[in-house]
């Protein structure tokens, strides 16, 4: 009780670690997020509409994606920017531009697997419509991507959710630097095990936060969305 | 005034269309020229949605020859379809039919105009920004019917306009063929209900079994059937 006392008092008094530690966790799981959108939404919409000799093979490969395990994505990452790595030179390792990569890399086959379904769905729907119209192919992705769109956001926040959950990637390629790649969840698995629980509880408490605001946001923009295009 | 059609006389000749093993239509000749609407009747499985479909270019023929007014192609926006079952986009009323325009390359700055023009004639005013998918069985299959004619077609294909709706939204659409077909555009169209093929139809083309058993003015095709498919079908016995 008295570690959660504290941790509230933590929050409310706008304590400046605490809220470094939350602006870069929003930071690098937004910035990851909208770097897989802009890969995963594409390509999804790609595999959803083309066909192709293993076309089957690339959307198991890509469900199974989504549940890569964290760790091995951040080791992966963690070697390709490593100094020995082909990525070496640029120097990225512990930044959070390292952590937005390995993020990018969790996301990015959540994203796209799910525009996949969303795009084939509406296609089935759409398909002999839009060929009676005689539309192009590239009107044709336009159109489903934009009338897919209200039901995409539950794919950017599926995305979200494992980019703002996520610790193993980014200890590995961040290094939980202090005041500089330490993130909610890698600073709630260091305080926890320092036994300082009132900061881990507190992050909790602003994670969990966060999380329910921006589902809050996206099932009000996908309801809006139903109410303007049905 | 609408330019001549460019689409007919549409002349199918010795068509087929087979999917794997089966024949869907199987040597089929007919022709269909301006005038009065066209319409397809025939037990199910007939093929009469794969004729329409075919006309319209979504099914690949198999052997045979469609023409339009002598030429092998037709310029896409000549031709439209009302599907039995039409999807709307997921976009408001108006949304619908200005993507039809812009689909049909009207330019932007006619589109606005055209589209009120269209959803007037089609009584769906005061209904632009509902969401599509929210209008009755009745308000969407006369949003589809604005949006095909959004392109100006020569020739409007029907698969069955009416199956699902009620007989006031029924009538509705008839009123709206006859208004189509007065306009100048030529309306083909399949129907189950016989009572709505003599409404409309100047002819009949009777199908069984992907064949085309009998093709007449609708007049005669009620009153003198010549085949003996056609007397039991509009006596009302099941063609199997």
């Amino acid at each position: 009780m008295t570690g959660d006392a504290s941790a509230l008092q933590l929050v409310l008094s706008g304590n400046p670690e605490l809220f470094a530690i939350v602006r870069l966790s929003l930071l690098v799981s937004l910035t990851a997020v909208l770097v897989a959108a802009l890969i995963g939404v594409p390509f999804g919409a790609f595999l959803a509409l083309t066909r192709f000799p293993g076309r089957e093979a690339v959307i198991v490969v890509l469900n199974a994606m989504m549940g890569l395990p964290p760790v091995v994505v951040g080791l992966a990452v963690y070697l390709l920017l490593s100094r020995a790595g082909p990525l070496g030179p640029l120097g990225l390792l512990f930044t959070p531009q390292a952590m937005v990569i390995a993020q990018t890399v969790l996301v990015a086959p959540i994203i796209a697997a799910l525009t996949r379904q969303t795009i084939e769905d509406l296609w089935v729907e759409y398909r002999d419509e839009l060929a009676a119209m005689n539309v192009g192919p590239g009107r044709r992705i336009a159109t489903l991507v934009w009338d897919a769109r209200f039901s995409l956001v539950t794919a950017l926040l599926a995305g979200f959710g494992r980019a703002a959950a996520e610790v193993g990637a980014i200890i590995i390629v961040g290094g939980n630097i202090q005041g500089f790649t330490r993130t909610m969840t890698t600073a709630i698995a260091l305080e926890t095990s320092k036994g300082d629980l009132p900061l881990a509880i507190g992050l909790g408490i602003v994670l969990i936060c966060i999380v329910i605001i921006i589902n809050t946001l996206a099932w009000g923009v996908r309801r809006a969305g139903e109410c303007y295009a049905g | 005034m609408r330019p001549p059609p460019l689409a007919l006389p549409i002349m199918l000749v010795d068509v087929t269309v087979a999917a794997g093993a089966v024949t869907v239509l199987d040597h089929f000749t007919l022709t269909l020229g301006t005038g009065a609407p066209t319409v397809l009747i025939g037990p199910n499985g007939a093929g009469k949605t794969t004729l329409l479909r075919l006309a319209m270019g979504l099914v690949p023929i198999s052997r045979g020859l469609i023409t339009w007014n002598g030429r092998e192609s037709l310029p896409p926006t000549r031709r439209a379809i009302l599907f039995q079952r039409p999807a709307m986009l997921r976009r408001s009323t108006a949304g619908n039919v200005r993507y039809a325009l812009a689909a049909a390359h009207v330019p932007r700055a006619q589109r606005a105009v055209r589209t009120d023009a269209l959803l007037a004639e089609f009584g769906l005013k005061g209904l632009e920004r509902r969401p599509a998918r929210r209008l009755s069985g009745g308000e969407q299959q006369r949003l589809a019917l604005a949006r095909a004619l959004a392109r100006d077609p020569d020739v409007l294909f029907l698969d069955e306009p009416t199956a699902s709706l009620d007989p006031a939204a029924t009538k509705g659409i008839e009123d709206t063929v006859r208004a189509i077909t007065a306009r100048g555009v030529k309306v083909v169209m399949s129907t189950h209900d016989l009572g709505q093929a003599r409404r409309i139809a100047g002819d009949i083309a009777f199908l069984h079994r992907g064949r085309l058993i009998e093709a007449a003015p609708s007049a005669d095709f009620f009153s003198a059937p010549r085949s003996e498919e056609a007397r039991r079908f509009i006596a009302g016995e099941l063609l199997v």
